[in-house]
């Protein structure tokens, strides 16, 4: 099982993967304090990207890559996955 | 991380990217779509 | 479709009202869970509500009121909160930002059913200043009444009868008594909503009729746009605000209807109201919507986090009326309009070609003619403390990446785009409110002095929310200088 988000900013990109992983980091909603342990990537990442038909993702994808912080919302989703679950 | 044969999550937003689009995106990687939502923060 | 200009309708003008209601963010939707979760809560709130100064010299409601103009708020230093206007005027030019003690005031005017009991001396006090407001008649004020005594407000609220209205944080001046012993839809806390809702639209449709010249027994159809949805436990959303608001606005001669469409029902009010005056059905009809109550607060907990003041304390509302060709005021351009179809799919790309390419080319214009683009125009200080980002900069980037796509502008100059034919967000996040309208009479004043020729306003609606269908949808219309 693996979560793919569409989050248009870093910010909600790193709350949703953070809540997908180990619990809600803003304490807010019902999985604060949740850790489901799933793999969370976001459909704007080259790992994601390269798996899918080229010709579909520009279709689909194509104005949303171009127009949303990609960059930093990708640093976001490093910053997620790679921050230890007891600290988060 | 690879997505053939995987069960996907799809969370999207509207003025992101909405989880239909991609659904359709891992549909063609060769994982299957088991739940798709779209948020708006607004 | 082919049109002559003078079969175009026009938008004889647009009026708001914003409504500083800090002691009903405990009924918004997430603080009142959060307080039933834990009471702990509600002081919480009360510790980060603003006062009604504030909110009056806060940039982006200014701007909502017609005080400044949105790219004005490029000049004001952030926070927007930390840095208050000087002598702000509670009347701006398209609308005024009402207390809420007058607020309690109107909504006890507006309730056909004595659901709202208001306290009696503080009747008394509020009698006064509601004499004086311009859009008030003596026949409002005496739906006032006498008021009731504290200990009649009291019974009410504990025997669960009623739910309290508070002013100050703890002082009591009223109550809301349930519709319905028991059917939800009819609940105190849904009844404020849609009773807040119907004052509101109202409201803004008197300062309409004013500022368009339409008397209001001059109106003949209605569309609300707001965000409630009236009814009763067998048909939830099947009433009709619109009708309700032409009532308390004076507009016998009007009927009415609602539009739901999540966040495009505005927009496609307009595009409707548009298309009825141009079939010659209706002359002129106005296009009402009131508040959202329970978005007040929706981020209060991202605001809490930071220390900032609960920016989501103020309700709002706008009318506006569409008619026939005066040769003055600006057009709808029927001749391209925008719709997201069923068929179009949910990619940000086929979106933004049904919203805005396709329909400016069937006019001939390339994305650079249109001046200025009214998308979601939400506050970004309000939205970004929560992680939700700044919106209509996002929307923004969406239609300058459309251009860059289209070879109208080139890949590094998206940005400039977006600064340009965009705007700083300002609207507060009620819902279908902050959705391009707020613009409107913003960009009228401007094609009238003659410094801008045209605008486009576009909507999404977030249609998965309700859960019968993923899809979203999208409307848009171009409004442009009376050539006539």
């Amino acid at each position: 099982m693996v979560v793919i988000l569409g989050t248009p900013n870093a910010d909600s990109s790193e709350i949703y993967a953070v809540t997908c992983s180990s619990g809600d980091p803003t304490w807010a909603g019902p999985l604060a304090g949740v850790a489901l342990g799933l793999p969370v990537y976001h459909i704007l990442e080259s790992e994601v990207k390269q798996q899918i038909d080229p010709v579909l993702y520009e279709q689909q994808i194509g104005l949303s890559e171009m127009a949303l912080d990609a960059a930093s919302i990708i640093g976001a989703m490093l910053r997620a996955r790679a921050t230890p679950p007891a600290a988060k | 991380m690879i997505l053939s044969g995987k069960k996907v999550i799809a969370l999207g937003e509207r003025d992101g990217v909405q989880s239909e689009a991609i659904a359709e995106c891992v549909r063609s990687a060769g994982a299957e779509v088991v739940h798709q939502a779209t948020k708006c923060f607004v | 479709m082919h049109f002559q200009t003078q079969q175009l309708p026009v938008i004889r003008a647009t009026r708001y009202l914003l409504v500083h209601a800090p002691d009903l963010v405990r009924y918004g939707s997430k603080p009142s869970r959060e307080i039933e979760r834990n009471a702990a809560q509600l002081d919480l709130i009360n510790s980060h509500l603003r006062s009604y100064e504030e909110a009056l010299a806060y940039a982006p409601n200014q701007v909502y009121v017609g005080g400044l103009y949105p790219d004005d708020l490029k000049s004001v230093a952030v926070p927007w909160f930390g840095h208050a206007l000087e002598n702000p005027a509670r009347h701006g030019e398209f609308g005024e930002i009402m207390p809420e003690d007058e607020f309690y005031g109107v909504l006890r005017i507006g309730d056909s059913f004595d659901m709202v009991w208001l306290e009696e001396n503080f009747t008394a006090e509020i009698r006064t200043r509601l004499a004086a407001h311009p859009l008030l008649t003596a026949e409002d004020l005496k739906k006032l009444g006498d008021g009731k005594s504290l200990g009649q407000l009291n019974e009410q609220i504990k025997k669960g009868a009623a739910i309290p209205l508070y002013l100050n944080k703890h002082r009591l001046v009223g109550c809301f008594l349930h519709g319905h012993d028991e059917d939800p839809a009819l609940s105190a806390t849904r009844l404020l909503e849609n009773l807040a809702c119907k004052v509101i639209a109202a409201l803004s449709l008197r300062n309409l009729n004013v500022a368009s010249g339409i008397p209001a027994q001059a109106v003949d159809f209605i569309l609300g746009c707001g965000e409630e949805a009236i009814g009763d436990r067998y048909n939830p959303g099947g009433g009709n605000l619109a009708k309700a608001a032409g009532e308390m606005a004076g507009c016998v001669a009007a009927s009415g209807v609602d539009i739901k469409d999540f966040c495009c029902a505005p927009v496609q009010a307009l595009t409707m109201a548009g298309g009825l005056v141009a079939s010659g059905l209706h002359s002129n009809i106005a296009v009402v919507a009131g508040c959202s109550l329970a978005k007040l607060g929706m981020k209060y907990e991202g605001h809490v986090r930071k220390d900032m003041p609960i920016l989501e304390d103020v309700l709002a509302g706008f009318a506006s009326m569409v008619g026939v060709n005066d040769g003055q005021s600006p057009v709808i351009r029927l001749d391209a309009i925008g719709r997201h179809n069923i068929g179009a799919g949910s990619s940000q790309q086929s979106i933004m070609e049904k919203l805005v390419t396709e329909p400016l080319t069937k006019i001939g214009w390339k994305l650079c003619d249109v001046d200025k683009y009214a998308t979601e125009l939400h506050n970004p200080e309000v939205t970004e403390p929560s992680g939700s980002g700044n919106v209509p900069k996002t929307n923004y980037r969406m239609i300058a990446a459309m251009a860059a796509i289209r070879g109208e502008i080139s890949r590094p100059d998206l940005d400039v785009f977006a600064d340009t034919h965009g705007m700083p967000g300002f609207s507060p996040t009620q819902g279908h409110i902050a959705s391009a309208i707020p613009f409107l009479a913003h960009a009228q004043k401007k094609m009238a002095s003659g410094e801008m020729s045209s605008a486009m306003f576009l909507a999404k609606g977030s249609l998965f929310l309700g859960r019968v269908t993923q899809m979203s949808d999208g409307v848009s219309f171009v409004l442009e200088k009376n050539r006539a």
